[in-house]
């Protein structure tokens, strides 16, 4: 009897503390990024463009060039995640076709960021003839959310109680009608949790944008959707391993490494928020 | 009324072919790695490629042999896994099982914005902190290497093994368990005896999936490998995996050359390989699915 609480004991020992590793891992990556990153952090650091070979000066075209790219996600894969979710759980019947594209979206949510690269390059920077752009990357950003927009967004509807939609196609509405007007609204939180999600992201990837969207350094803001940008993560990594002289800018990229988890976290802890109120709402 | 019937089924037209959207563009993906892929082969044959020691692209005449990167993304996949493996299960069991639900609470967060950490961010928290920390540790020449790659690489495949499985180990009933108990067992006989066994399917899917994030990963690999394309003879030797290569040699590959075939051609390899993880994960949940508790 003794045994077998003591093996008890220690093996719930070693799961408790596989679990404060992880919180700790994460915990050491923030504290670096913080406490080396915040000196870098100023007004100016935040709305002037890089000079001098980009070893002085600020971030400013970068977070333009990361909002410009959420702004192409938001627009396109937003429409299109959300009917596709409608269609799988309000419409489709559940078959050999709805296994299909689940299989399809599945495998989506499982190709390799540098392959959305690959495939950006060839499909929308040359073959569509969009160049290295915001749209073209943009667009491979897109792609590569989708399978998240979609996955939330179908989560979302299936929350909404059965009740509502009887209730309203007892009514005399039809289908449509009850999604748009009674299931839509109703999932309309968990949507727009999935959206952030999905946006967070689209702002912390690089891999797709290296060759499809954004670049070294451009010497003024971007005037259209077809013009190349500069992105925040992309300049971490093109001042850590590219840069003129690295050991100098270490302050810009442990600042500019900064924006982007505050971003990215900000994004995903409004999102966390949101989905606690709606959970709490659901269950009274 | 006709007007109804009319847009009801205009619409369900509309939505099954956005939905058809997604599946759509992984048939691009896959037809233009192909289409980029296939013209290196008047070059080089499948065999020499794959099996091929030596990689340089830019040597004339050029090598492109990848056995090096693709033994190199299996070396971080592998070792990455031996890390995070065990650390996402049992992490996993720790939230579903045994922290009080305060502290889930709290915990389940913490694991989210793990995976949603920018892997750029990681790659660079490698570079510039993790490296020269165990160059001093093991007194190694170069602490950009495949254990430094793997280590940062279990930092982002934790996460997705972590909460499948925790959601796999959370939906075994009840019922289940409490027959486990009344029968006199202990919370861990409990545990290693019925809820793991029971919710297995959901934890192998998390650990491939857990696997395909780890070998398709880009940007760690990328900062913090090392670079060198050669079979690595120990744990602390650079490496240089198939993502990582791609990235680094795409810029100065002139469109359309051999080159640039080679690294979609690489591309591709990469992509069969995440694709059957992909396929043996979902394979697996549909499966032994759990319908309840009969299906056991």
């Amino acid at each position: 009897m003794k045994k077998r609480k003591f093996l008890q004991n220690i093996s719930f020992f070693v799961f408790r503390l596989s679990a404060l590793i992880n919180g700790t891992a994460l915990a050491i990556i923030v504290w670096f990024m913080l406490s080396r990153g915040i000196s870098a952090i100023s007004w100016e650091f935040l709305t002037k463009a890089p000079f001098d070979s980009m070893t002085k000066g600020g971030i400013f075209p970068c977070i333009v060039g990361t909002a410009a790219f959420c702004m192409v996600v938001l627009i396109v894969a937003l429409p299109i995640g959300v009917a596709s979710a409608i269609y799988l759980n309000e419409y489709a019947a559940q078959g050999k076709v709805v296994r299909i594209i689940r299989l399809g979206i599945n495998n989506l949510a499982g190709v390799p960021s540098i392959v959305f690269g690959l495939f950006g390059l060839a499909f929308f920077c040359i073959v569509l003839n969009m160049g290295v752009s915001i749209a073209a990357g943009g667009l491979t950003l897109t792609i590569m959310t989708l399978p998240v927009i979609i996955g939330t967004s179908e989560e979302a509807l299936k929350s909404v109680p059965d009740t509502y939609r009887e209730a309203s196609l007892g009514l005399g509405a039809t289908k449509w009608q009850t999604i748009y007007r009674v299931v839509l609204p109703a999932a309309f939180p968990g949507i727009i949790t999935g959206a952030i999600l999905s946006l967070s992201r689209a702002a912390g990837e690089t891999a797709p944008i290296m060759y499809t969207g954004a670049v070294f350094f451009t010497p003024t803001l971007p005037g259209s959707l077809f013009d190349e940008v500069m992105a925040l993560p992309y300049h971490i990594y093109v001042l850590a391993t590219a840069g003129t002289n690295i050991e100098a800018t270490r302050h810009l990229q442990y600042g500019t490494a900064l924006v982007l988890i505050a971003l990215v976290f900000g994004m995903n802890i409004g999102a966390i928020i949101l989905r606690m109120r709606i959970r709490k709402k659901m269950r009274i | 009324m006709l007007q109804r019937d009319f847009i009801e089924k205009r619409v369900h037209t509309l939505f099954m072919l956005v939905a058809l959207f997604s599946i759509t563009m992984l048939f691009l993906i896959m037809l233009f790695l192909f289409v980029e892929a296939i013209p290196l082969l008047k070059h080089v044959s499948i065999k020499d490629f794959i099996f091929g020691n030596y990689w340089y692209p830019t040597d004339d005449p050029a090598d492109f042999g990848v056995f090096p990167l693709i033994a190199a993304s299996l070396f971080v996949t592998v070792l990455s896994g031996l890390i995070a493996i065990p650390l996402g299960i049992m992490t996993a069991i720790y939230l579903a099982e045994i922290a009080p639900k305060r502290t889930a609470e709290i915990i389940k967060p913490v694991v989210e914005l793990m995976a949603s950490m920018p892997s750029v961010v990681i790659g660079f928290f490698g570079m510039v902190v993790v490296a020269p920390f165990i160059q001093k540790l093991f007194s190694i020449p170069i602490g950009l290497n495949l254990f430094n790659a793997s280590l940062m690489l279990a930092f982002m495949s934790i996460p997705t093994i972590c909460t499948i499985s925790e959601d796999a180990l959370f939906n075994v009933p009840l019922s289940l368990k409490e027959a486990s108990f009344a029968l006199g067992a202990t919370h861990f006989e409990t545990l290693a005896g019925v809820t793991i066994p029971a919710s297995l399917s959901g934890i192998c899917t998390g650990v491939i999936l857990g696997m395909s994030r780890a070998i398709g990963e880009t940007m760690v690999v990328l900062m913090v490998a090392g670079g060198a394309a050669v079979v690595p003879s120990s744990i602390f030797d650079p490496v240089r995996p198939m993502p990582a290569n791609i990235a680094a040699e795409m810029a100065e590959a002139p469109f359309g050359s051999n080159h640039y075939h080679a690294l979609f051609a690489i591309g591709l390899v990469l992509f069969v390989f995440t694709f059957i993880f992909n396929l043996v994960a979902d394979h697996i949940s549909y499966k032994f699915r759990q319908t309840g508790e009969a299906s056991l």
